[in-house]
């Protein structure tokens, strides 16, 4: 029954094969039996059969979604009422959010199952969820390796089937470097197409929420509930969400598709080149035509990206002072030292690191030459996939330079850890949708492949992506001990 | 030789705009409410949250900027001010700096019978913190959010006010439109109209500006003139006993009368400025600005202009009855409904209804006597039903209770005797009974016929009119 997707257990479900109790019962079941993975910060046991009991009840009177009854997992970013939000700090760590997420209440009204809150780099901040208070999440394909981040208890919840499906934020590939790592299909809407509104900030002008599944299809059904405008968020754009299922089984004859030549260059090993260029040709084979483009600003990014999320995230953390909520540090003598050591002590050094690379960033006499340079290549970046869009109408890559690396490899070296993201991070500065779906192994870790389309071009991507789980097993590949 | 010395002074001036909800939530901005009370998820900057512009605030913005002829930027930009303060909960103010809804403009101020203009630089939206409450916590500071997030246009004056008078007048000028637009109501007393002012000094004739001194929260007209003046005071004898004026921010402390420093330019915070994500630009159409311009209401000093010409009134009494926009309605309601002769309307209010007024200590709004009531007497002065005399105590039963002029003279019986048959009786009564007045009259004493018109309105009650009575005497006395 785990191994079954949305689509399939929303067939099962109404078939009356097995109800919403039964199925969340056995995902509780398998959370608890393989707690060492370290997927879930918090699991709401009681909270889910409560929800399961309700959507076998909507069920009953046919008055459901493909998403009633789904068990899902939600990245602990997201704030939920009356559930611990951590967002993976220790100084979130007895905060229990008083309203839901715009997406949580989306999800909700849409009748699925929240098992529990699952792991993630502290505040976002990281590509192998180490960052996190809560210790990292193992990859379930070895688990001495990385899910990858920021969410990585997302990828490793889904890959090893501790949730049908889960919520994920992308700021710099944090969707799509851990789907890549762990297996599984990550997309990260267009910056605006997903509401923000609960989902505790960390770039602001990067973050965005995003579905991930098993397969493209689920992710379609996922984003169908997830997406839309929302008052509530002034920069949620407010343009009509297309049906996503509509269009997967379109023919992709006489799809564009570039391949950046900055992508791939000496920078990416032999193994996946090889492993790519397998996936891209399945792309030949139906009927698209490839060709070679090239950005030249796309090695601008990670630069750009390490002023403007540092910048953002120095101003947004601000709130978690010791004051109104979160945590604060014991006795403190006066209002410096109740800054000073609450922060001091609940923050984690990556994003202390981060903080004061924003701090500095924007500090007098360095904002010209950082944060405005930096927004300047951000319009150049931008401006290049718009004219390599107008070309294809996809453009292709990989999500990351290797398969996940080994837990402690690159946590000592913060830049080689930033290089985890080098394919991942332009898009965010661009604002542009792209996912990662499965495209092979290499010993025995999976690779991604990227898909990038123009902006609310979800449903192409969704297209392209669902045409290529029509041909290949990737998707389809459990880890072993998780089958 | 004496340097003489040229005071610079700009002011900076935080009104609170009078919207419903606050510039980022919906959550109420009434004063007064039990702390906390009135502070939402946004407010508190919970985790997650998100601020969304209230288009009201927007409005009043560019109101202000149409009223005082500036330009209204087709594109502003909201901006995160970065600090850490207890009452600012999101560790940053979002405020406008490179580029403010409101640009350019301007306001005339009159001082000793001149007219001068000063420049305002910008106007700016952004949004207020809370209070902290030092008392009553046993060492601890209580922090009150209510006020967290109420919608401010701070307003920034070029530093063209070269007195502490004129600063006041440019302050009061302001006062007066920003009540007259309905964007703010102007209680100085609830905060919602605060003022901070750069004052320097330099030698009459110096081209550069002397170093300033910020003095921050200045919060009644009279203190702003107190508080500047003591700055001048002080950096003159600064200057002059060899020393150098620091730039730095000054608190006004009203009790002891003098400013003293808060922080000196090095202590000021780097407030690393930069656009917040959260916000898109500020768009404002031509169609918009349009629609706005529409609403605008008559402006103080066309008003003033118009009383003079349809009312006939003197620059004085137009000034005054234009102070405010409710006296102003005030005082055509009453013109309106009484149909009188403007100058009776004009005499009466200047004079006795003001006074009244101030003598209560009360604002227009809460005059006991409503321009119904009032144009209800004035009618009857004009149709001289009563006297003016006799006036002015209809107005004291007025002003004490809820009857109209007409139930009040009808009650008391002060209608005038208009029965010349009646007063020529008491007329020659007097006349017989007081022959040395007679005399003295007769023989050229024009005094003396005043004693005799005074017996005249005693023997009346003071209902008959001293004009028809004064006639009459004098007819009667010539023969």
């Amino acid at each position: 029954m785990y191994n079954l997707t949305i689509a399939e257990l929303a067939k099962g479900l109404r078939a009356g094969e097995f109800s919403s109790v039964e199925l969340t019962q056995t995902y509780l079941q398998r959370i608890h039996q393989h707690s060492e993975l370290n997927a879930y910060v918090t699991v709401t046991d009681e909270l889910a059969l409560q929800q399961a009991q309700a959507a076998d009840a909507k069920l009953a009177s046919g008055d459901a979604s493909l998403l009633t009854g789904i068990p899902i997992a939600q990245k602990d970013i997201f704030c939920t009422l009356g559930v611990k939000t951590t967002c993976g700090s220790k100084m979130l760590d007895n905060f229990i959010a008083p309203y839901n997420a715009t997406v949580v209440d989306k999800l909700n009204q849409a009748g699925v199952v929240m098992l529990g809150k699952v792991n993630m780099d502290e505040f976002a901040m990281g590509s192998s969820n180490e960052t996190s208070y809560y210790g990292p999440t193992k990859n379930p394909w070895n688990t001495n390796t990385v899910p990858g981040g920021s969410s990585g208890g997302s990828a490793t919840a889904v890959a090893a089937r501790l949730a049908v499906c889960a919520t994920g934020t992308d700021t710099g590939g944090s969707i799509r470097q851990p789907a890549a790592l762990c297996g599984i299909t990550g997309l990260k809407p267009t910056y605006g197409r997903v509401s923000r509104y609960g989902m505790i900030a960390y770039a602001s002008s990067l973050d965005q929420g995003g579905p991930m599944t098993r397969s493209a299809e689920d992710a379609a059904i996922l984003l169908q509930a997830m997406a839309g405008f929302d008052e509530k968020d002034s920069t949620s754009v407010d343009q009509p969400v297309p049906n996503y299922l509509a269009d997967l089984n379109k023919p992709l004859a006489g799809l564009k598709i570039g391949l950046p030549k900055e992508f791939f260059t000496a920078d990416l090993n032999s193994d996946m080149v090889a492993t790519l260029e397998a996936g891209i040709n399945h792309y030949r084979q139906l009927g698209a035509e490839v060709k070679e483009i090239s950005m030249p600003t796309l090695k601008m990014a990670i630069p750009a990206y390490y002023v403007i999320a540092p910048a953002e995230c120095s101003a947004n953390l601000s709130r978690f002072d010791g004051v109104r909520f979160g945590y604060r540090c014991e006795n403190p003598a006066d209002l410096a030292d109740l800054y000073t050591r609450s922060r001091g002590e609940a923050f984690g050094k990556e994003v202390k690191r981060r903080i004061l690379m924003g701090t500095y960033a924007l500090s007098a006499g360095y904002y010209d030459a950082y944060y405005i340079k930096a927004q300047k290549i951000r319009r150049l970046i931008s401006d290049d996939f718009k004219n390599a869009l107008a070309e294809v109408d996809v453009i292709m890559g990989p999500v990351t330079p290797t398969p996940a690396f080994g837990i402690g490899e690159k946590l000592a070296n913060p830049i080689e850890m930033y290089l985890s993201d080098i394919y991942t991070i332009a898009i965010n500065l661009a604002g542009l949708p792209a996912m990662s779906i499965p495209a092979g192994f290499i010993n025995g870790l999976p690779v991604g492949l990227q898909i990038i389309g123009n902006y609310f071009d979800e449903a192409r991507l969704l297209n392209v992506a669902h045409q290529y789980q029509q041909v290949t097993g990737w998707h389809q590949q459990v880890p072993k001990g998780f089958e | 030789m004496t340097t003489q010395w040229e005071t610079v002074i700009g002011l900076e001036i935080h009104t609170q705009l009078a919207t419903q909800s606050k510039i980022f939530s919906g959550a109420s901005t009434a004063y007064g409410a039990e702390p906390n009370t009135q502070a939402c998820a946004v407010d508190l900057g919970l985790p997650g949250v998100l601020p969304v512009l209230n288009e009201q605030a927007v409005r009043m913005a560019v109101t202000f900027g149409l009223a005082i002829d500036a330009h209204i930027a087709p594109h502003s930009v909201f901006a995160r001010k970065n600090y850490f303060y207890p009452d600012l909960p999101k560790g940053y103010q979002i405020s406008q700096m490179d580029l403010p809804i409101v640009g350019n403009g301007h306001l005339d101020i009159e001082v000793d019978g001149e007219t001068k203009r000063i420049g305002i630089t910008r106007a700016h939206l952004e949004e207020d913190a809370g209070k902290s409450l030092h008392e009553s916590f046993h060492g601890m500071t209580g922090i009150d959010l209510n006020r967290a997030g109420t919608p401010l246009l701070e307003i920034v004056s070029e530093p063209d006010m070269r007195s502490a008078k004129e600063a006041v007048a440019y302050m009061r000028k302001l006062h007066e439109l920003v009540r007259y637009l309905e964007i703010c109501d102007g209680n100085m007393q609830e905060g919602s109209f605060r003022c901070d002012a750069n004052v320097s000094v330099r030698p009459i004739g110096q081209a550069e500006f002397g170093t300033r001194a910020e003095i921050k929260n200045i919060n009644s007209f009279k203190f702003v003139e107190k508080a500047i003046n003591h700055e001048i005071e002080r950096q003159i004898e600064v200057i002059e006993s060899g020393n150098k004026v620091v730039q730095e921010t000054r608190l006004y402390d009203a009790n002891k009368d003098e400013t003293r420093s808060m922080r000196s330019k090095e202590e000021a915070n780097d407030y690393r400025y930069f656009p917040d994500p959260d916000l898109l630009p500020v768009v404002i159409s031509d169609e918009f600005k349009e629609t706005v311009k529409a609403t605008l209401p008559e402006l103080p000093h066309a008003k003033k202009q118009r009383f003079i010409e349809q009312y006939g009134q003197d620059d004085e009494s137009a000034s005054t009855l234009t102070s405010s926009r409710e006296l102003a309605d005030f005082y055509e309601a009453v013109v309106k409904d009484s149909g009188v002769e403007a100058k009776l309307a004009t005499n009466w209010m200047t004079g006795d209804v003001l006074g009244a007024l101030n003598k209560a200590g009360l604002e227009i709004s809460q005059s006991p006597v409503s321009a119904e009531r009032l144009a209800g007497l004035l009618k009857r002065i004009a149709d001289n039903t009563i006297s003016g005399r006799t006036a002015k105590q209809v107005f004291d039963k007025l002003w004490n209770g809820t009857a109209t002029a007409d139930e009040i003279i009808e009650q008391e019986g002060l209608k005038q005797i208009t029965d010349t048959g009646a007063i020529e009786a008491i007329v020659d009564k007097v006349i017989a009974a007081n022959p040395g007045p007679v005399e003295q009259y007769l023989s050229g004493k024009d005094k003396a016929l005043m004693a005799l018109v005074g017996q005249i309105m005693k023997e009346t009650q003071g209902k008959a009119n001293p004009g028809e009575v004064n006639k009459m005497l004098i007819e009667k006395l010539r023969g």
